[in-house]
Formats: C-alpha cells, structure tokens, sequence
C-alpha cells in the first residue's frame, strides 16, 4: 500500500475516480434537491425561467422556413439544466450524474461478478487439473471463440427482449441486473486463464509440494497457500475489468441493448445526443468525456494496483 | 397504407355509376405528370438515389400495404384503373389504365364492365390477357390481402375465397370473355368506392404465372415504365426502365425520365440527410430528424418541399389484452398524452397539427370535436392529468406493465419516449421496444405479438372516410394471428360496424347524409378510444439540388419517376 500511495499518478487518478462516484451518488440530491426536475421524466412542453424570463424547454426555429424544434443548450446556472435539454426536455446534467450511477454501477457489479467466477473456476482448473481443468478450460475456449462484442450484443437482444426466465430464475426485461450478467459472463475467460496459468505455475513449486507430501486438505492448501499468491493479481484485475466492462456496458447502451429508456447510463446519453450533434452537441460530447475519463483513471489505477502488488505480471496484454 | 404508410378516396358521389366514374376524369383538365410541357426528352436519363433507412417489407404489391413502396409501385405496376398522374388534388381522380375506358357500370351499381387494352406486354415480354386479370383477382385472396375481406369481398365469390383461399375462383364474380377482352366484375351490392379499390397497387395486373403466395423479396413483372431489376432488403432495390412499355395513356401510367431509380437502405437519417446536402443523393425517405430541420430550412430551404396530408400519427391500444382491453385505460391515456408534445418531437407546428379525431381536417365526414381534452373546447386544448391518473385507478390497472412498440428511426423512436414517459407517469410501468420499420409493421398487427400499443401512421389509401374509419377499426380487419391485420387496435363493435355498413350504402345516394354518419362514427369510435390520434403530419420531401420536376400527387406522393437528374 505504501508503494501504490507514492504512486503520484495511480493517487490523482483514484482522487478523479472518488470525486465522480460521490458526484454521482449524488445524482437524486441535485435532481430534486437543486434542479427540481425528474431527469426521466419528459418534458417537451415545459418552461424554466432564465435569467428573469419565461423560456421554452424545447424552443422552435425562428430562421428560414421556421421548421424544427430544438432543445434549450447550456444555461451554466447550476440549479437549472446546467448543460441544456435533451431532445425530450430533460436536464442533461442530472441525467449524466443518473447515467454515471448506472454506468459504475453495472461496470463495478459486473467486474465483481467476473472476477469472482474467473477467480473460481481458474483456480479450481489450475489445481484440480484432469477433468475440471478440461471442463473448465472448454467452456472458456466456447466463450473466447465468439468476439466479445458480438457475443454481448447477441446476448443482449434475446435477453433483453424477453428477460430472463430460467427454473428459479426471474428477471424482468429492462433490469440493469440483465447488462450486469452478460457483461460479467462475456469477460470471464480473460480474467479465468492467466489465473488458471498462475495456479498451474504454483502448483509445480516447492512450498505447495511440501504442504500436500505434509498431507493438507485441498481446501487448507488453496485458502493458506494458493489464494494468498493469487489475490494480488486479483486486485489489479479489478478496477481493469471496472473499466472495461464500464466500456462494454456504455457500447451496449448506445445501441440501445444495455440500459433501457427511461433510464440513463452514460451510453444511452450518447445516444440521445447523437440526434443533436448539429444544434447540441455537448449532449452526446459530455458523457463521452466521463467515459473517457473514468475508463482512464481506472486503468492508471489498475496499473497502479499491478506496480503495487504484482510487479511482474503482464495483464493488460491478456485481456 | 401505413407510415412506412396507407391510402383511399371517395368515389361514387352520384346515383349513375357510370357517369359518375368518367364525370370525374372529364372534370380534371389537369395534365399528366412529366407532361406539364410535353414529356422532355433532354431529361430522360440518368440515375434517382433514394434513400431509405430501411427495407419496407415484401415487394408483392398485391400485399405490401405501405407508403415506402406505394410510392414505386406507381411506375411499376397497373391496375384496370389507376389513379391520375398529376400533380395536385386531380391526382386523386380515377382515370382507365390498363382498360381502355372507365367501365360501363349496369344492374344498379352491381356489374362493371371493362375492355382490356391489346398489345400491352409486362415486363418479362408477356402479353397481358384477361386472363391475367382474372388471376390477379383471385390472388388477391390467396395471398391474404390485407383488405381481400372489407374491400375486395364484394365481388360475387369473395365471400367463399375468404373461407378458402387456396381454391379461389371468383366464380361467377369475375368473368372474362378473350374473344372480347372484356372483364366483367359482378357484386354482391353497389360499392361506391369499387373502382378506387381497383385504382390502388393492390389491383395491379400480374402474370397469372405469378405465385400464389406472398412473392416476398423476388420482384413480379408489372406493366409501369418501370420494373424491379432487384432487391435486396438488406441493401437496397433498383428500378430500371421496363423495355416493353410504351405509354398508352400519359394521365395512367407517362413514360420516366430517370433511366435507372435506385433505393439504398441501411444508413441513418442523419447520414441520409447528409448525404443528400452533399449531392450524393437525391431523396430522403424517412421523416428528417428535428434536430436537423432548423438548418434544412435556413440553409437548404429550396429544396425542401412541404405538402399538407391527410393523415394520422396514432397509437391504437390493444383492445384485448390488459390493459387496454379496459376502456378507462384507454380514455385515461387519451387524456393524458399531450399531442402538442408529440407535434414538437415531429418537427413544430409548421409541419404537424394535434388532432383528437380519427378522420383527418377536411375529410369526409370530419367534424371538428375534442372529447379528451383540457377543458370543453373543440380544439385540442391540453392533456389532463389528473383525470388520466383517475380513470387508471378506477381503472384497477395500476402498475401493470406495457410495452410500446416503436420503428426504430428518431423521430418515431423520439415520440415512443415520450409516451413511454407519460405512460409511467400514470402509473404504468412502461417499455419502450424499437423495431426496424422493416419488421414493426406487421409485427404489432400479428395478435401472436401481444403488443399491448404501438405507435403507428396510416395514410389515405383514397379520400373516403371509410378508409380510415372502416379500414382501421371495422370487425372485417381484425384476423387474428396474421401480419395482415390492419385493425392493430383489434377493435370489434357490431353496432359501429352496422352504422359503418349504412354510411357506405348511403354513399351510393347521399353523400351529405353519409358524410353525416361517417362523422357519428368517428365519435362513437372516439368515445370507445381505440387509439390515441396524435397529430396529423405534413409531408416533408427533402430532394438533391441536382434533381428537377418535383410534382407531388396528393395520392400517392412525390412522382420517384418524373424527377429530372438530367
């Protein structure tokens, strides 16, 4: 830990990481609180008063012939939409903080979840080996086989549509515990196989021979002697997966088979705003940059995470 | 025809079918399309690029019910009759086409006589016979139809081709003589709309070689200056010109300019619409995003062309399935849908104006009401919300889930937002479920969807109130099961129905009096709220600075085939 706080870069970026989740945790504070407006909620016909005066949400063109509508931009009053209307009217500052929550949140459960699995089944592969290392290492290849998008996607339209119905299992279209699953599921053979390699590795050295010849339980040998080598590599995988699976999940989102209207991650906001590249375009630009700087802190931070604890390891080309 | 679009037009206006049908020919001193100077060699030539974020379904026009293809079908295909080709309110005029005159109308209305032209070929090299005719007719039947049972089920035989459609004769209904090219077309009764129920792409002649089922992505020869070379849904389809046509009446079917019309699909409307300001293309399909109307119509303004509609932008609520199969569900969304909302997602009220009514402003029939409203007025007025919020409560439907069917394009996708909101607003729980226009349409008629509501457009098929009224929310268009179900709504009431019949039989002697009882039952059908009518839209066309003759039919739309890129 001392080493990963001398780390000047992996410490701004961690500052940037907690300054964004606590804005958004937030998000239901200035909503209601600040902005008093429902950032789900249309508003396509409502007014705000700027400046002393009653204005149009959505104002109509006055140029030319006077067709088309378009969105009040940027009013930079904090209490009243700060960053402008989206083409329903909503206040795209409160939306971004809403779509942030929703952003971290599938990112930060789906990489709990991924790492979890990965770490299971790659430690249980590596040192089992025989039939659970051929069971487990198949159902990996089958997942690698697909590219990661195009399995996400795929999973995502069936899902999506119809929600998951399966023995006990019930969950409703439109939930964000959807995007968080096949997310999870998608990434878990990057995070299983270098575990399972590190396990195999171990496995051969000198100090986890002498605990089975000493005759340890399996589970004694994986809790004091495997786990203890392998949860540093754990760690730094972490926030790399925060981060990837943040970016999968805004992908997703953005082509409307992630996060379901009415609401927001920082990938539907984008879509919202790429209908109003010409005349808004900071609606589709700003949560761009929240993506951009998320991702990055995260991966500063996991590269910290890696000089920190595992110094050797080479995970970023792995994944 | 539907929003990718729908059509119709009141015919018989006087007791004398025959009179009436060339009366309204003669009264046109209009001039065909391409014609308003003589056709213009030095056009001819040269490549349409139409773009259409989508496919719209099968190419059959014998089953395709939308504007997308509607549109081409008017210089690929002919019927006995056909619309006009003119620009203006002329165009909805019924002129001879593959016949050689209006029919002789006899027995009170009931028989109709036509004479075929000779030596007119389709586009394989065929000869057309009566024969064909016959088999068009009987196909109609056999490849489901979506109006085989309110329109087409007039001809004597229609009735038993609906029961058994595979076996279709039209026995004694449609009777052809070659020896004297002559069709005769028997009814079961006087049908004052017959002859613009021939007029629309459903009654093109085909081949009689042609399959007796949906001919799907494969193009049939048709008899237009035109013919379908392909298509592909997932690309595009090219039109080029048909190498036996020769014009045989200019008003019915006029020779093209453009050599080769091409349809690409699969870009966004943003990109279309790029591309058409760049001079890459020379038309836009879809509707144009708002969010780029403001610099269209500062920057590009003279080549946007903005024609009135009758038309309908709805969303009709499935009577037969929770919750909208409880009328105060339905009533409480009619009030609380603010139209004017819906109005500035479309573009402004320049290009689109609320309506409470199911008959558009100026139809037969239409009377100005507003029965959920802000307040008392006729005019629309505002939502009410706290009245929707009550009728849902009573309602006891509270917190169910419904899922709202939308095409995929921004502005429909923009719109079925908004309803998504005001439908959680009231206390539903509401999802929002964008389909490709290639696929929405017939997806939300199937009952084996269960789409609960759906957002939706229909366009005139032809200026009659039963169209609208008849078309959409009649028991006779409501097939479970099928793609083909124009009644989305799956409405059934056997007493509107009875005053629907009387309209449609008092159009054959008194147009005022079934005008009358065509509005009666615009607001009998409003008070049991099938749908929610959102606002009647204005055709925008926005066309390459390259391309000339713009002329826009108040049938069928912009004319792809009199365009000049020459």
């Amino acid at each position: 830990m001392r080493q990963l706080r001398r780390n000047r870069a992996a410490m701004l970026a961690l500052g940037v990481i907690v300054l964004i989740v606590t804005a958004c945790l937030l998000a239901p504070f200035y909503a209601h609180v600040i902005a008093h407006e429902n950032p789900f909620a249309s508003n396509i016909t409502g007014t705000i008063r700027l400046n002393g005066k009653t204005v149009n949400v959505l104002q109509a063109n006055t140029q030319g012939l006077g067709y088309g509508v378009t969105p009040i931009g940027p009013t930079w009053h904090f209490s009243n939409y700060f960053l402008g209307a989206d083409d329903q009217g909503r206040d795209v500052f409160a939306r971004l903080l809403y779509g942030g929550r929703s952003s971290l949140y599938i990112g930060a459960s789906s990489a709990v979840i991924c790492v979890a699995v990965a770490a299971i089944a790659g430690v249980a592969a590596g040192y089992f080996g025989g039939a659970v290392d051929w069971i487990v290492s198949r159902i990996f290849d089958i997942i690698w086989a697909f590219p990661v998008y195009l399995l996400a996607i795929s999973l995502s339209v069936i899902l999506e549509t119809n929600g998951i119905n399966f023995l006990f299992i019930h969950i409703e279209q439109g939930s964000l515990t959807i995007p968080i699953l096949i997310i999870a599921s998608v990434f878990i053979p990057y995070v299983g196989r270098p575990l399972r390699g590190i396990v195999l590795s171990l496995k051969e050295r000198e100090f986890i021979q002498a605990a089975i010849g000493s005759g340890a339980s399996d589970f004694h040998i994986l809790r004091k002697e495997i786990l203890p080598n392998v949860a540093p590599t754990i760690i730094v995988f972490f926030p790399l997966m925060v981060a990837f699976n943040m970016l999968t999940e805004s992908a997703l989102s953005f082509l409307g088979i992630g996060v379901q209207a009415p609401q927001a991650s920082w990938g539907t906001i984008i879509n919202d705003g790429l209908g109003l590249l010409y005349t808004r375009p900071l609606v589709g630009i700003m949560p761009g940059l929240m993506i951009v700087l998320t991702a990055g802190a995260l991966n500063v931070l996991g590269d910290g995470f890696r000089d920190a604890f595992d110094p050797k390891a080479k995970l970023r080309g792995s994944i | 025809m539907t929003g990718l679009m729908s059509m119709k037009r009141v015919g018989a206006l006087l007791s004398s079918f025959a009179v009436c049908a060339l009366g309204v020919a003669a009264i046109t001193a209009s001039t065909p399309a391409g014609a308003a100077t003589g056709y213009q060699k030095q056009h001819a030539g040269g490549t349409v690029k139409l773009l259409a974020s989508t496919a719209a379904g099968t190419l059959d026009p014998q089953v395709n019910y939308t504007l997308q293809y509607w549109q081409l079908y008017q210089a690929t295909y002919d019927g006995l009759v056909s619309f006009q080709k003119v620009a203006g309110a002329a165009s909805f005029d019924v002129v001879p086409d593959l016949a050689t005159a209006m029919p002789k109308v006899t027995d009170n209305g009931k028989t109709y006589t036509f004479v075929l032209r000779k030596g007119i070929k389709f586009s394989n090299g065929k000869t057309v016979t009566v024969n064909d005719v016959l088999s068009s007719m009987q196909r109609l039947f056999k490849v489901s139809n979506p109006n085989a049972g309110s329109w087409y089920n007039v001809i004597v035989g229609g009735a038993a081709c609906l029961t058994k459609p595979a076996t279709c004769t039209l026995k004694g209904g449609v009777v052809v003589n070659a020896a004297t090219n002559t069709v005769v077309f028997n009814l079961t009764a006087p049908d004052a709309e017959f002859l613009d129920q021939l007029a629309v792409p459903f009654g093109s002649i085909l081949p009689s070689t042609a399959p007796s089922k949906d001919a799907g992505d494969t193009p049939l020869p048709g008899t237009g200056a035109y013919e379908f070379k392909s298509y592909n849904p997932n690309t595009g389809l090219v039109m080029v010109r048909n190498p036996y046509f020769k014009v045989w009446s200019a008003a019915a079917q006029p020779q093209g300019y453009p050599n080769e019309i091409d349809m690409t699909f699969g870009s966004t409307v943003e990109s279309e619409v790029t591309a058409v300001e760049n001079g890459q293309a020379d038309w836009v399909f879809d509707p144009l995003p708002s969010d780029r109307l403001q610099q269209l119509s500062t920057k590009y303004a003279s080549q946007l062309h903005v024609n009135t509609l009758t038309a309908d932008w709805y969303l009709p609520m499935n009577t037969n399935l929770a919750p909208f199969n409880n009328l105060k569900a339905r009533q409480a969304l009619n009030y609380a849908i603010d139209k004017n909302a819906a109005v500035s997602l479309f573009g402004g009220k320049l290009l689109a104006t609320p309506t409470c009514t199911i008959l558009p402003p100026g139809f037969p029939g239409f009377v100005q009401s507003c029965l959920y409203n802000k307040g008392t007025s006729s005019t629309y007025a505002g939502p009410d919300l706290a009245k929707a919020k009550a009728l849902v409560t009573a309602s006891g439907t509270a917190g169910m889930k419904v899922g709202l069917v939308v095409t995929n394009d921004p502005v429909n996708e923009a719109v079925g937002q908004y309803v998504l909101s005001v439908l959680n607003s009231i206390g539903y729980k509401a999802t929002l479920k964008p389909q490709s226009a290639n696929i929405q349409f017939n997806y939300i008629q199937n009952t084996k969807n269960k789409v609960q509501i759906s957002l939706t457009q229909w366009y005139q098929d032809y200026p009659a109130a039963s169209d609208f009224l008849k078309v959409l929310l009649s028991c006779s268009q409501f097939h479970p099961g099928n793609d083909n179900s124009i009644n989305i709504a799956g409405f059934c009431n056997k007493t509107i129905d009875a005053q629907m019949n009387q309209a449609e039989a008092l159009e054959l002697t008194n147009q005022t009096a079934a005008n009358k009882i065509w509005g009666q039952v615009d607001q009998a059908l409003m008070k049991q709220a099938p749908w929610v009518p959102l606002f009647n839209p204005k055709q925008i066309d926005f066309i390459g600075k390259r391309v000339g003759n713009y002329q826009f039919s108040r049938q069928f739309y912009m004319y792809v085939d009199q365009l000049w890129v020459k």
